[in-house]
């Protein structure tokens, strides 16, 4: 071994590091972000090839098959997967890096190679945190893939996850305390349990909740990466997942203040595809349904457009024909907004990538904070397979699940047109009093088949 | 060779780093921005060749080909979704 080839790796690792932090940073704007992504994937390919030249090391055919492995499905996977799927997608791949970090811990626990421990200890939480966002992850892909169709709850859930993660830090503080090596079966245990607690932590939470999971696993899988970076000596593995880390919770408060609900109510109230048993609000008067002309005729005359979408924009695909009706609508000289809740969707900013896919430009595209005021002069508001995030319930009822949720004023524009699949109550199974009210018109049918109608209509006006 | 306080110094700067730099990201941004943090953690790729490397039972070395395997895919389907999705945004007056 040499010094150069020593000071050759941690050089690159330095500029890998710095090369995260740059991109991430670039990432921070539209006009930027391209590059960021594209300078943060440098620093990764720097990394990865140097450390071939680490001196000491063997296995290096298999290894080279596990990366072409790895990396040939993920590419053509990524490649391959619709917009409207990104969601799950980026809960697999994030998964797929905590269950690297589990990998790592339990290498170097069974090998019980001599660490401090300070460092032991590292690993087994890093492991720990790794698994469960491993099994997490893979259960939120499940979940948002409709491939785990229910959510699973059962009295003391809570109760039961609080003693599966007593056992784990039990069995990890064993380990730990006995130093490195031996007790095998204790290490197979701490991994079943980690993983086991990772998927009944994740099976009750509602896919309402979805953007709020996916982010805090993605913090997670930071985290368990910077903790094995302490076991294994490496800097680089230290900074890029701590800032992760902390990015991803400083993410994941934004997506828990946005629903007004604390981090720890989304993990243990159950709530998010079923309506709490009490506030059942009774919502009167009648939803009034209304044809596509008619909206076409209300619309195209009007001056002030907002669209609202939701989900269920989605579920239908239908971000590529509501791109169409906006710019048929702008050619008529309506002014035409999109207003984005910041939960909209199962996963943060899921709305924005689906109507960036569409071709919408970004600065047509308003945020919550910037558009509420502005829905008082819209004409008309059309909401497009959104429900939770425009229920006017948030603002009144205080019985309600969602009360307090800070919610797209779309029930003050002047007119109100909802697409809507069917009558029934939304994921959630809160009733919509925004659906009543008087100004108030729903056109129901499916989102990408009833846009297209509107877009045929504004242009024959 | 890093341990002790050096260690929790880079550990609360990095923490402070990942903060900051996103504090300010418009919420059009938050799917991108989650993904490419997704993309940055998959630097375990280099942590899982290290512990592969050093392998020698045959239960290691299965354990550290899983990890690599999975360490791969998250780094290489962390950059092509991010890439993906960023290539879409585009503003409307006038196109690079």
């Amino acid at each position: 071994m040499s010094i150069g080839a020593d000071t050759l790796i941690q050089a690159s690792y330095f500029v890998a590091a710095g090369l995260f932090i740059f991109g991430l940073k670039r990432m921070s704007s539209p006009v930027t972000a391209r590059g960021g992504i594209v300078w943060a994937g440098v620093g990764m390919l720097v990394a990865t090839l140097i450390t071939f030249l680490k001196p000491e090391m063997h296995n290096y055919v298999l290894m080279t098959v596990a990366i072409a492995v790895g990396g040939i499905v993920a590419w053509v996977s990524g490649k391959r997967v619709a917009m409207a799927d990104m969601p799950q997608m980026i809960a697999l791949y994030n998964g797929m890096g905590g269950g690297a970090a589990g990998a790592i811990a339990a290498v170097e626990l069974f090998a019980g190679e001599a660490h401090g421990v300070a460092q032991l200890a590292l690993g087994v939480l890093g492991g720990i945190i790794g698994s469960v966002s491993f099994a997490g992850s893979l259960i939120a892909f499940g979940k948002l893939q409709g491939l785990i169709k229910r959510s699973f709850r059962f009295r003391g859930q809570n109760f039961v996850n609080l003693i599966l993660l007593a056992v784990t830090a039990l069995v990890g503080a064993i380990l730990v305390v006995h130093g490195s090596g031996g007790l095998p079966g204790h290490v197979v245990a701490l991994f079943a349990l980690a993983l086991v607690l990772g998927i009944t932590m994740t099976l009750p939470i509602g896919g309402a909740d979805m953007p709020v999971v996916i982010s805090l696993y993605n913090a997670l899988t930071g985290l368990a990466v910077a903790f094995e970076g302490f076991v294994l000596d490496n800097a680089a593995m230290i900074i890029a997942g701590t800032v992760v880390g902390s990015a991803g919770t400083l993410l994941t408060q934004l997506m828990a203040k946005a629903m007004n609900r604390s981090l720890a109510n989304v993990l243990f109230s159950g709530f998010g595809d079923t309506a709490a048993a009490t506030g059942s609000t009774e919502v009167k008067g009648a939803m009034k349904p209304i044809d596509a002309a008619d909206v076409a005729v209300m619309m195209g005359y009007s001056e002030k457009v907002i669209v609202v979408p939701g989900y269920g924009m989605a579920v239908a695909q239908a971000q590529h024909k509501v791109w169409e009706l906006a710019q048929a609508l702008i050619g008529r000289g309506v002014a035409v907004k999109f207003a984005i809740h910041p939960v909209a969707g199962r996963m943060p900013g899921h709305m924005n990538v689906l109507l960036a896919e569409a071709g919408v430009p970004y600065d047509i595209i308003y945020d919550q904070e910037e558009i509420n005021a502005e829905f008082e002069t819209a004409d008309v508001a059309l909401v497009i397979g959104a429900n939770d995030v425009v229920n006017p319930v948030a603002r009144t009822d205080k019985s309600s699940p969602i009360y307090g949720m800070p919610i797209l004023n779309a029930d003050k524009a002047k007119n109100v047109i909802v697409i809507k699949r069917g009558q029934g109550a939304g994921f959630s199974g809160i009733e919509n009093a925004l659906f009543y009210l008087d100004n108030t018109r729903m056109l129901y049918g499916d989102g990408q088949a009833k846009v297209a109608e509107l877009v045929q209509a504004v242009k024959t006006l | 060779m890093i341990d002790g306080f050096i260690a929790l110094y880079i550990f609360m700067l990095a923490a402070f780093t990942g903060y900051e730099v996103i504090s300010r990201v418009p919420v059009i941004l938050h799917t991108p921005l989650m993904s490419g943090s997704n993309f940055v953690h998959g630097i375990v790729l280099v942590g899982a060749m290290v512990a592969m490397g050093r392998a020698s039972t045959p239960l290691e070395i299965g354990i550290a080909f899983v990890g690599v395997v999975l360490a791969a895919g998250n780094a290489v389907g962390g950059y092509v979704v991010t890439e993906r999705m960023l290539e879409m945004f585009k503003s409307s007056k006038g196109k690079k």
